[in-house]
C-alpha cells in the first residue's frame, strides 16, 4: 500500500495556536473559533481574506457548520471542510488539507477546532450524540462515555492483567507535564495515591481517569513549504498519515483501534520505526485508550502496555516523552479541540517552539487521534508522523 | 442470590413523595421495535431477510449486505457477560436518584454485543439470558438475567424498576361480582400483594362467591360502582393514595349486535361499564397513581384492563360488546400515554370467550378464571403491556397481525371461533 501512496512533499503544518481553556464559558463556539482564527492570522502574518481554505471541527456550533462560519467570520474560501470526527478530527483535517494544498486546490488551509462549554452543554451533547448512542447506550445508566470506557477498561484489565496503578502512572506523568504548561486547566500536582483514592465514577474508572470538559480552541495552518519559508514560519513536514473508521467491527468489545490495521503503512511511508519517534502524543480521553495506542502503534506488543508503562518514564524529561502538554487528562478537553491538542503540541515540539514543555532534541513526533463512541466503541482513528523543518 | 425485599414501612405523609422521573425515552423509529417486543415479553432483534445477519443496535439497512429488509424476529437470548461497570455518576436525573447502577456488555451467542442492564445475580463471564424489558420511560431496554432462576431474583432493585411485581403492593380489583374475582384475588395474594381491595357494587344484593372472596388473605371488600361517578370518587378519596395496582375488571356483556337488539339499552350499559367505567376510574385514581410512580418499593406501578380480544376485530354475535371493548382499547392507549409520565404502566389483558353464563352458547376453548388470574399476575411480574390469554385470543391476534381485513371476513361466519 505504502508504495502507491504519494508523500506530502512541498506542504507543511505551521502556526500552532491554542486559545487558553476555561472550565465554563458563556460564549459560543463561534467566539472561541474566531479567537483561534484571529491568533492564527496574527502569528502567520496573513489577513483573513488571504486564507482561501478553511476546515472546522466543533460539537457546539449548532445550527451552523463551516458554511455559516465563512459568513460569520468574513472568509471567502475556495476550499471548505467540516469534520465531525471528534478526537480524530485533527489528523483528518491535516490529511485532507495537505492534499488540497499539494494539489493546488487551495493555497493555505486554516484548520480549527473549538467548543464552548456551557453549564449544561455536556449533558446535552451526550443525550443526542449519535443515533446508536441514543438508542443503545445512553438509556443504560446514562453514564456517558465514562460508562462506555469503563466497560472497555474492565475488559482490558481482565484480559491483559492491567492494574489501576498502570493507568494511574499515565495520568500522574501527564499531570507532571501539565504543570509545565501554563494553559493547562489542572494546576496542582497529582500523586499515585491521590489517583488511587479518587472518587469512583464508573468502576473501574475514577475521577482522574476522566477528562475535564472545558471551553477552548486549537488551530494550525497547512500551507506550501515555500510560503512558510518565505514568511519565516517554523514548520513541520508530514512524513506519513493513516486514517481508519469502524475497524475490527467483529471484535466483541474494543481491544484495539484502527491503528492496528494501518500501522505498517504509517511507518513504511515515513521510512522509520517506533524507535525513530522522539515524542508521542496519543489521544487520551481515557488511559485505557492510551494503552491501546502504545500497542497498536507498535511501541509494544498487544497486551503489554501495562508492562511498558511500568518500564518507562512518560514525562517530558523521561525516556518516553508522551502527551507533553498534559494532554486532555490534565490540560482539559475542549470538545473537538481534544482532537487537535496533540497535533498542535507535536508541531510545537518538532519545530522547537514548545517552550516549557519542549522535549530536548525532539525532531520527529507521532500524533494519534481517536474519536466518536458511536455506540460501544470509538470508530474513528488516525495517526501522523511529523518532523521538524530540517528533516 | 438477591436479598428479599422487606415490606416497605408505613408512609410518613410529612416526607416528600419522590417525583417520578424517567430514563431517556428518545429513540429512533427502528428502535421502537424493542418496546413492541417488550410489551409481550418476547426477545426479538432485527434479522436481515436476505443474508440472515442479526442486527444490533437497530438500524435501517443491514450492516452486512445493505438490504433494507430487516424483520423483527424471535431469536435466542443466550449470551455471556463479558464486561461490567457500576455507574456512580450519571447525567440523567432518573439514574442519579438510583445509583449505583450496574450495566454490562453481553456477547450474544448469535453475534452482536449488547450494552445492557445487569441483574445482581450475574457475574462477569457468566452465561446469561438477555430479556427486553420496558423501563420507566416506556421504552424497551436490554436486561441480562441469570441463565437459571435464582432465589428472590424478582426483588433485584434494577429488575423491580422494570416490572410491576405485586409483592408488597396494594391492589384494587374492581367488580367483586365478576366470577373471576376470587381467582384474581387469590393469585395476587399468593404473589405477595399486601392489601387487596375488591370493589363491590350493589352490596345489598347477594352473589354466590362472596364468602370465598372474603376468606382470601388481605382482601378488603369496598363499595364501588364504576357506573356511578360519586361512588368512584368516594373510594378514590379513601384508598386512591395507596392504590399501587388497579385491575379494571368490570365488564358488562350481553350477546347481540345491532338489528337483533332493537334498542340501545344494553349497548349503553356496555359503554357505561366497559368504556365510561375505565374513564371514571382513571379520572379518580389516575392522578394519584401518576404522582406516586416513584414512591419507594410500593410505588404505584400498573393499571390493568381486562378486555375482550374482540376489541381488535368485531365478533358479530357479540357485536355491540366487541364495539365497547374496541372503544375501551382505544381509551387505554390514551391512558397509557397519560400514566407514562409517572412511569405507571398500562397492561391490557385480552381474553377470548370466558367460562361464564353469557358465553355459554359458544364452543370451547374458553378461558377459566384461574387462567386469567395467572396471566394477570404473570404479566405484572414480567412487566408486560399486552397479554393474550387463551388459545382463542392468541389465535385471533396472530390472524389480526397477518391481515385485519382478512380476519374481518373470517369473523363473518365463524360463530366465535375466529
Amino acid at each position: 500500500m505504502s508504495a502507491t501512496r504519494k508523500g506530502y512533499d512541498g506542504v507543511v503544518a505551521a502556526v500552532p495556536v491554542t486559545v487558553p481553556y476555561e472550565r465554563f464559558s458563556k460564549e459560543s463556539a463561534h467566539w472561541w473559533i474566531a479567537r483561534a482564527l484571529r491568533q492564527l492570522c496574527a502569528q502567520a502574518g496573513v489577513k483573513p481574506s488571504e486564507i482561501d481554505g478553511f476546515c472546522v471541527s466543533s460539537f457546539t456550533l449548532f445550527p451552523d457548520t463551516a458554511v455559516g462560519l465563512t459568513q460569520h467570520l468574513g472568509l471567502t474560501a475556495r476550499w471548505l471542510d467540516h469534520i465531525p470526527f471528534g478526537g480524530a478530527s485533527g489528523i483528518t483535517a491535516l490529511r485532507r488539507a495537505a492534499r488540497a494544498v499539494q494539489a493546488g486546490d487551495t493555497r493555505m488551509v486554516a484548520c480549527l477546532a473549538g467548543d464552548t462549554n456551557h453549564v449544561d452543554s455536556f449533558r446535552r451533547t451526550l443525550s443526542s450524540f449519535s443515533r446508536f448512542a441514543q438508542d443503545a447506550s445512553y438509556p443504560y445508566g446514562s453514564g456517558g462515555p465514562n460508562a462506555c470506557f469503563a466497560l472497555l477498561t474492565d475488559h482490558y484489565m481482565r484480559h491483559y492483567g492491567a492494574k489501576r496503578q498502570d493507568f494511574g502512572a499515565i495520568c500522574v506523568a501527564q499531570r507532571q507535564n501539565a504543570l509545565r504548561n501554563p494553559h493547562a486547566i489542572m494546576k496542582k500536582p497529582l500523586s499515585l495515591e491521590q489517583y488511587m483514592a479518587a472518587r469512583a465514577v464508573s468502576d473501574p474508572i475514577a475521577l482522574f481517569d476522566c477528562v475535564m470538559p472545558v471551553a477552548g480552541a486549537e488551530a494550525f495552518l497547512v500551507m506550501r513549504e515555500e510560503d512558510a519559508r518565505a514568511a519565516g514560519l517554523p514548520h513541520a513536514h508530514i512524513r506519513s498519515t493513516i486514517e481508519r473508521h469502524n475497524a475490527f467491527a467483529d471484535d466483541p468489545i474494543q481491544m484495539r483501534g484502527g491503528w492496528a490495521m494501518d500501522v505498517d503503512e504509517l511507518y513504511g511511508m515515513a521510512g522509520l520505526m517506533a524507535d525513530g519517534i522522539d515524542v508521542l502524543q496519543t489521544y487520551d480521553d481515557y488511559p485505557v485508550i492510551v494503552m491501546m495506542q502504545f500497542e497498536d502503534l507498535g511501541f509494544c506488543e498487544k497486551g503489554e502496555a501495562p508492562q511498558f508503562v511500568r518500564a518507562h518514564d512518560l514525562t517530558i524529561d523521561g525516556d518516553f516523552p508522551h502527551n507533553t502538554s498534559g494532554g486532555q487528562l490534565s490540560a482539559g478537553q475542549a470538545g473537538a479541540a481534544g482532537g487537535y491538542i496533540g497535533l498542535v503540541e507535536a508541531i510545537r515540539q518538532v519545530t522547537g517552539i514548545a517552550g516549557p514543555t519542549q522535549v530536548k532534541d525532539a525532531a520527529t513526533a507521532m500524533v494519534s487521534g481517536f474519536g466518536m463512541i458511536n455506540y460501544d466503541r470509538g470508530l474513528c482513528s488516525g495517526a501522523a508522523i511529523l518532523s521538524g523543518g530540517t528533516a | 442470590m438477591t436479598d428479599p425485599l422487606s415490606p416497605p414501612p408505613r408512609k410518613n405523609p410529612q416526607k416528600r413523595t419522590r417525583v417520578p422521573t424517567r430514563p431517556s425515552h428518545v429513540r429512533s423509529r427502528a428502535a421502537l421495535g424493542f418496546a413492541a417486543a417488550a410489551a409481550e415479553g418476547r426477545f426479538m432483534l432485527q434479522t436481515c431477510a436476505e443474508c440472515g445477519a442479526v442486527q444490533y443496535p437497530p438500524r435501517d439497512a443491514c450492516g452486512s449486505c445493505l438490504s433494507v429488509e430487516l424483520n423483527w424476529t424471535d431469536v435466542s437470548p443466550a449470551g455471556r457477560l463479558i464486561a461490567d461497570t457500576t455507574v456512580r455518576i450519571s447525567t440523567n436525573v432518573y439514574f442519579r436518584e438510583r445509583t449505583p447502577w450496574r450495566v454490562g456488555t453481553v456477547r450474544l451467542d448469535i453475534g452482536p454485543s449488547v450494552m445492557c442492564h445487569v441483574h445482581g445475580d450475574v457475574a462477569v463471564d457468566d452465561p446469561v439470558r438477555l430479556s427486553i424489558k420496558l423501563d420507566k420511560s416506556g421504552q424497551g431496554v436490554m436486561f441480562a438475567l441469570p441463565q437459571k432462576a435464582t432465589p428472590n431474583m424478582e426483588d433485584d432493585p434494577h429488575m423491580r424498576e422494570m416490572t410491576c411485581d405485586p409483592k408488597h403492593r396494594r391492589v384494587l380489583i374492581t367488580d367483586a361480582r365478576n366470577e373471576n374475582a376470587p381467582a384474581l384475588a387469590q393469585a395476587l395474594a399468593e404473589a405477595g400483594a399486601s392489601l387487596i381491595f375488591v370493589g363491590e357494587a350493589e352490596s345489598w344484593h347477594p352473589y354466590p362467591h362472596r364468602a370465598t372472596l372474603e376468606k382470601i388473605a388481605n382482601v378488603e371488600i369496598m363499595p364501588l360502582d364504576v357506573t356511578d361517578t360519586a361512588s368512584v370518587t368516594e373510594l378514590a378519596a379513601e384508598i386512591g393514595g395507596k392504590t399501587d395496582i388497579l385491575i379494571n375488571n368490570a365488564r358488562f356483556v350481553r350477546p347481540g349486535g345491532i338489528m337483533d337488539r332493537g334498542d340501545v339499552i344494553f349497548s349503553r350499559d356496555e359503554m357505561e361499564v366497559n368504556f365510561f367505567g375505565m374513564m371514571r376510574l382513571a379520572q379518580a385514581f389516575g392522578p394519584a397513581m401518576r404522582g406516586r410512580g416513584a414512591d419507594g418499593d410500593n410505588s404505584a406501578t400498573a393499571w390493568v384492563n381486562i378486555l375482550s380480544v374482540y376489541a381488535w376485530s368485531n365478533m358479530p354475535e357479540f357485536g355491540a360488546f366487541s364495539a365497547s371493548n374496541a372503544a375501551a382499547l382505544s381509551l387505554s392507549q390514551c391512558l397509557r400515554a397519560e400514566l407514562l409520565q409517572g412511569g405507571v404502566r398500562v397492561m391490557n389483558v385480552f381474553t377470548g370467550p370466558t367460562e361464564d353464563e353469557w358465553h355459554q352458547p359458544l364452543p370451547p376453548p374458553k378461558v377459566l378464571p384461574a387462567a386469567l388470574a395467572r396471566a394477570v399476575v404473570g404479566g405484572l411480574k414480567d412487566g408486560l403491556e399486552d397479554v393474550f390469554v387463551g388459545d382463542v385470543a392468541k389465535d385471533l391476534i396472530d390472524r389480526w397481525r397477518a391481515g385485519p381485513k382478512i380476519l374481518e371476513r373470517e369473523m363473518l361466519d365463524t360463530r366465535g371461533q375466529g
